[in-house]
């Protein structure tokens, strides 16, 4: 299947941590196989440039991801993380930050409601990103 | 041989293997040693500079070579290097001007250089501006409220005209659409940050203005704080929530509100919020009804009527930073594009108005989306798990359409929009006919109303419940989720 797909309750963790953790930023690991997440591991955000226009997940909570991974069976398929009264679209920081093949899930919070949810993986080249479809289903 | 331990993104490429076995003696060696045997690694290890890129750590054991000798490290047999990414991100950023900009404005005016005063030569030697008012527009800041089709005519000559700084609130991208009459933005800008082309487009013009772009949605809990550095607030709004939280938040903080709007052939122009005129208020209390006065996207516009309104704010603007002229003060422009007329109604600043009036009773910004009684981010909200029995995707509705279920897909936009595109077997109600042709439709089919984005279906589907009608549901964003999710070979617009 083209694109990423996530469980029912994938999206809507992703959306309620964003949520509740609004005006700040929040982030996580999507953990699954075969393309579709299922498990939205929640990590803490510590940036220290200010979690409302930042997030940063340490090597240590990486290492804990990849992990968590391993002891259920998935694979670190790539990470979410909220856009607070932003659109969910990539910026510039987070281009410049960007893993390859790393799926990126972005949920917008529009004044601390969850609005549009996207996801993007890094182009080969590093230029830019490719937004990718997403589909919220069972399989 | 040394192990090195690579993280899931990066097994691309290294044919998919989770650890390498490499040579050397330093971290640095053995990092050369992996990128030579897997050269696809290079770019995402490190920056054009030759340095390892901030987010990616080295340990080598359980240490992070940043604090042993960093990529001078030695290494020896049986350690193990790990590279561990740092996942990193976030919104862009809204920078706060600059505190030395913030004290210009009681700091005697900027001099000009010799290139500025070639620039603005035909100002200099006008007596109603001169040396002294170019001066003052370039201590000026202005904030525009949007990069759209009044903010792209107003910023630009805003721009060229010298005033110092400007600011930019906007969040959204540019798109194909916007093009007819948005100049700030061209062709090759479609799909970037308005922001962005905004900044390029008014840099060339002129490299000496200073430009500040807040990427935000403008809100009553940040209005106040954006406002604050400006002399004059430039309303590019499209829609009555923000129009009513620009002119309440000038009112608040003392700032004039250099109004404008468009629609479809007409377009109206003040100034409010000055110190003894009139606010937005003392004309319209209230808000209209929501969905009585359509948004551009519903009702069209005329590509040049934003061009004539914007430049009369800007003109405005420009006369209040020098202080010369009438200002459009107690006076509410009206501008005709197909009769070619321009109407002048007077106002009174209004005693009894809640906001700018003796007893003021809006003393602080409110909740605007609720005053105009429209729910927030009405097109927006569209979540792609709608499975309730009021509304469907467009992949759920291809489904029921291709189970052979018994649709009637109901099509409440105008004829020239089915022109454009549609879902094939639908059936056009334009949402203002449906009162005399509800009539047309069996009370009891499995209807599916649909729009362009899902806002006037919405108001369909109420309409046609308060009629008896058992089984409407909405179509979640409308006729553009059909392109998107099912159709790609139809146009959008």
């Amino acid at each position: 299947m083209n694109g990423i797909g996530l469980q029912p309750a994938v999206d809507a963790a992703i959306r309620a941590h964003g949520c509740e953790t609004f005006p700040h930023e929040c982030c996580g690991a999507l953990l699954g196989r075969d393309g579709v997440v299922h498990e939205a591991y929640a990590l803490a955000n510590t940036t220290e440039e200010g979690p409302r226009r930042r997030f940063l997940v340490r090597p240590d909570d990486y290492r804990g991801a990849e992990q968590r991974a391993r002891e259920t069976g998935l694979e670190l398929l790539g990470f979410y993380h909220s856009h607070p009264d932003h659109p969910a679209r990539p910026s510039q920081y987070d281009l410049d930050h960007a893993w390859p093949s790393f799926s990126y899930v972005i949920v917008s919070i529009m004044a601390g409601e969850d609005q549009l949810l996207t996801s993007w993986q890094l182009k080969a080249d590093r230029s830019a990103f490719d937004e990718e479809p997403v589909h919220v289903t069972k399989s | 041989m040394i192990t090195i331990l690579i993280p899931t993104p990066l097994r691309p490429f290294t044919d998919k293997l989770d650890a390498v076995a490499v040579s050397g003696a330093t971290v640095g060696e053995l990092l050369q040693d992996l990128t030579t045997r897997y050269a696809g690694l290079k770019q995402h290890l490190y920056a054009a500079d030759g340095k390892l890129r901030s987010f990616v750590n080295v340990y080598v054991n359980d240490d992070d070579i940043r604090y042993l000798q960093k990529e001078q490290t030695p290494v020896k047999d049986g350690d193990t290097l790990s590279i561990i990414p740092s996942v990193a991100g976030g919104s862009p950023s809204t920078p706060a001007p600059t505190e030395s900009l913030r004290t210009s404005a009681v700091a005697a005016l900027p001099e000009l250089s010799g290139d500025e005063i070639k620039r603005y030569s035909r100002h200099l030697i006008m007596p109603e501006v001169g040396v002294e008012g170019q001066r003052k527009l370039k201590a000026a800041k202005v904030l525009c409220i949007g990069a759209g089709g009044l903010g792209s005519p107003a910023a630009m000559y805003l721009a060229a005209a010298g005033v110092g700084t400007i600011g930019i609130v906007d969040f959204d991208v540019v798109d194909f659409s916007n093009l007819q009459r948005q100049l700030l933005h061209g062709t090759p800008d479609v799909g970037r940050p308005k922001l962005d082309s905004a900044r390029d487009r008014l840099n060339a013009l002129n490299p000496n203005v200073h430009i500040e772009t807040y990427n935000a949605a403008l809100s009553s809990a940040n209005a106040m704080q954006l406002f604050e550095p400006y002399d004059v607030i430039l309303d590019g709004t499209d829609n009555f929530p923000t129009r009513y939280l620009v002119n309440d938040a000038c009112v608040l903080s003392g700032k004039p509100n250099a109004y404008g709007s468009i629609f479809r052939f007409e377009g109206q122009a003040s100034v409010f919020a000055t110190k003894d005129g009139p606010c937005y208020r003392c004309l319209y209390p209230e808000p209209p009804p929501p969905g009585l006065v359509p948004s551009c996207a519903e009702g069209g516009v005329f590509g040049v009527l934003p061009g004539i309104i914007g430049v009369i704010q800007a003109t405005e603007t420009i006369k209040l930073i020098l202080g010369i002229g009438e200002p459009l003060i107690g006076r509410f422009m009206i501008y005709d594009a197909l009769r070619m007329r321009f109407r002048e109604l007077k106002l009174r600043k209004d005693a009894d108005c809640p906001v700018c009036g003796t007893h003021p009773t809006v003393t602080a910004l409110i909740d605007y989306e609720q005053f105009c009684g429209v729910a927030p981010h009405q097109v927006e909200a569209a979540k792609p798990m709608a499975t309730s029995t009021d509304a469907l995707t467009a992949t759920e509705l291809k489904a029921e359409l291709d189970r052979g279920d018994t649709v009637v897909v109901l099509d409440v936009r105008e004829p020239q929009e089915y022109q454009i595109n549609k879902i094939p077997g639908s059936i056009l109600i334009p949402l203002g006919d449906l009162p005399k042709r509800y009539v047309e439709l069996d009370p009891d089919a499995n209807i599916v109303a649909q729009c362009k984005s899902g806002v006037r279906s919405a108001k369909a589907q109420d309409f046609l419940r308060s009629k008896g009608f058992t089984r409407v549901r909405n179509l979640t964003g409308g006729i553009l989720g059909w392109v998107d999710q099912v159709d790609p070979s139809q146009p959008k617009y």
